[in-house]
């Protein structure tokens, strides 16, 4: 591996880690705040990439195509949200059933597995030709990097509100919440329904940049998602207290994630074990607080405080 | 204040763990009733008091708070009208949410939440206040996460969240229980403060005959899901554990083994 050809992949890896940042925050949504861990994602983040293509092909303009994404993925979200509420289906399997009705709703979207869109032709926001050597309003790093930045103000405005407040406290203990009189159900819902969208808005991004959508394409997302959350806090929650940055520290986790797999990529390490790879490091990762708070834990300390792992340091 | 009319519950019913654990109990409370609630394990105590708080539905019977039928109200809507407190410490508050967040989330109970602030300047001093008559020193750590406070902060915390929109009734779910001796005394203590102070309406499980003799103007005992003791007023202010040892055989028809044991 040589550097010029590193520092040469470097521009494409930041947008894809940029790209999937906004998919991460989507996972951090329900994986930390609502603690629910949302299998949709791995079919809405081809749902909205496939809806997103399809309308630009129809010739549609490229920001409603993206926020018409978003709400594809938002509805996703509300059908998970209502197998686990309405029906009473446990959260992961909620999510899998969604993920897998979403493979054959993804196919009809697209009429076949994969469509795809050229930058020459179309209007696109975003493509992997504009990461660099164009006029700074047209490059793709900063592009996304506006979309995350609004997206983040209005997520933590939200988490500060009380809806938001509500939200966070039916993932902090449903108990409580609903003694306060709040409706745990539809929180959840909500929580899942804004996740899922913003996964929607990454995936429309995804098949934009890379100029197709392919009903594979989210294959796996779940584990990127949660890898690019667990590198974010590992790295920065010790300097990062407020709600914003940790969104902001989940974005720089998947950028971490990216760059790390050009390098390993680059290295000439087989990329058919990528996956695998990713599954491990991220099992480890998870492990690690069940493992912290099994050997290394005060005596007397309860499991559930310690859950959350950075988030929930309890001690008497 | 609250009337339950006959209700019943059946948990797993058809299976070999069929258990009855209300079985057509009735109960009236008048305004400003402060009333302990005794039993053995399993006498359907908290059944009670989940039953009330909508837990989950009863199976036959009614509820009426304040000429409210709340009988079919889910857990979350029902909450407007109550205070609880749990035996957990860990239940009653939010741990990854700040002190001022959880009294803000529960200074809101009852109304609909919408996209006006979470938190508003004006409420911390309210806050601080309110925080200082715990005497708990918790007003200096307004942003502090709930889940570095102990067992006894938490319950004392639950206790203000519990009442600081006025419930209707107040439900505690041995809340005492799960602390040491000093501390529950110490959280006792603060209810007792809390309740006289706002007037309310209050049910209150006890493991602890003493304290179910020293607090409250009435006092009931369940057994297999139904009163079988109600004792209020001077009867209740000249009551002795022994009386109530007493009564209980005189009214469980003598077959128990070790009263003390049951009843602690």
């Amino acid at each position: 591996m040589s550097i010029p050809i590193l520092l040469n992949a470097l521009p494409g890896a930041v947008a894809q880690g940029l790209i999937w940042g906004i998919m991460a925050i989507g996972v951090y949504v329900t994986f930390r705040v609502l603690d629910i861990a949302d299998l949709t994602v791995d079919g809405t983040m081809c749902t909205g990439g496939a809806v997103c293509i399809m309308m630009m092909l129809s010739g549609h303009n490229v920001i409603v195509s993206l926020i018409v994404a978003t709400l594809a993925g938002m509805a996703a979200g509300l059908i998970t949200g209502i197998f686990h509420t309405f029906m009473g289906i446990p959260a992961i399997l909620a999510g899998i059933l969604t993920q897998l009705a979403l493979y054959s709703i993804n196919l009809k979207i697209m009429t076949k597995a994969n469509q795809s869109i050229s930058v020459d032709q179309y209007d696109l926001l975003v493509s992997l030709r504009n990461v660099r050597d164009v006029p700074l309003y047209q490059n793709t790093l900063l592009i996304v990097a506006l979309f995350i930045v609004a997206l983040i103000i209005v997520l933590y405005w939200i988490f500060g509100r009380e809806i938001g407040c509500a939200l966070r406290a039916t993932g902090c203990n449903e108990n409580m919440a609903r003694a306060q009189g709040i409706n745990t159900n539809f929180n959840k819902v909500l929580g899942l329904m804004i996740s899922n969208g913003l996964v929607g808005l990454s995936s429309a991004l995804l098949a934009q940049y890379q100029g197709f959508a392919d009903v594979n394409m989210g294959r796996g997302a779940i584990v990127i998602g949660l890898a690019a959350v667990i590198i974010g806090e590992a790295i920065f929650s010790k300097i990062f207290r407020n709600f914003a940055l940790h969104l902001l520290a989940v974005v720089l986790g998947s950028i971490i994630y990216y760059l790390v797999l050009q390098v390993v990529i680059l290295m000439g390490v087989d990329t058919d074990m990528l996956k695998l790879l990713t599954a491990v490091v991220v099992g480890i990762f998870l492990a690690i607080p069940f493992w912290k708070s099994k050997y290394f834990s005060k005596f007397g300390k309860r499991p559930q405080e310690i859950k959350r792992g950075g988030n929930t340091n309890a001690g008497n | 204040m609250l009337e339950i009319r006959n209700i019943y519950k059946t948990f797993n019913p058809g299976t070999v763990n069929e258990k009855r654990a209300l079985d057509g109990l009735s109960l009236t409370l008048e305004d400003g009733d402060f009333v302990t609630v005794i039993g053995g394990n399993g006498a359907g105590k908290s059944t009670l008091l989940n039953a009330i708080a909508g837990t989950w539905m009863v199976d036959a019977g009614q509820i009426i708070i304040d000429g409210i039928d709340v009988t079919r109200l889910p857990e979350f809507k029902r909450a407007q009208y109550l205070g609880r407190v749990f035996q957990d410490p860990m239940t009653g508050t939010a741990a990854t949410m700040g002190i001022e967040e959880n009294l803000a989330l529960a200074k809101r109970r009852g109304r609909r939440r919408t996209l006006r602030p979470g938190i508003r300047k004006s409420e911390r001093d309210e806050y601080k206040e309110l925080l200082k008559t715990l005497g708990l020193g918790l007003e200096e750590r307004l942003t502090s996460k709930v889940g570095l406070l102990s067992g006894g902060q938490r319950q004392a915390l639950t206790l203000l969240m519990a009442t600081l929109k006025k419930p209707k009734l107040l439900l505690l779910d041995e809340h005492t229980a799960a602390l040491d001796p000093k501390t529950a005394a110490k959280v006792l203590e603060t209810t007792e403060m809390i309740v006289n102070k706002n007037h309310l309406t209050t049910l209150m499980i006890t493991h602890n005959m003493r304290d179910a003799i020293a607090h409250g103007n009435r006092l009931i005992m369940l057994m297999e899901g139904n009163i079988i003791l109600d004792i209020r007023g001077e009867e209740k202010k000249k009551l002795t554990v022994e009386d109530l040892l007493h009564k209980f055989e005189e009214a469980s028809g003598g077959d128990v083994l070790d009263d003390k044991a049951i009843l602690g």
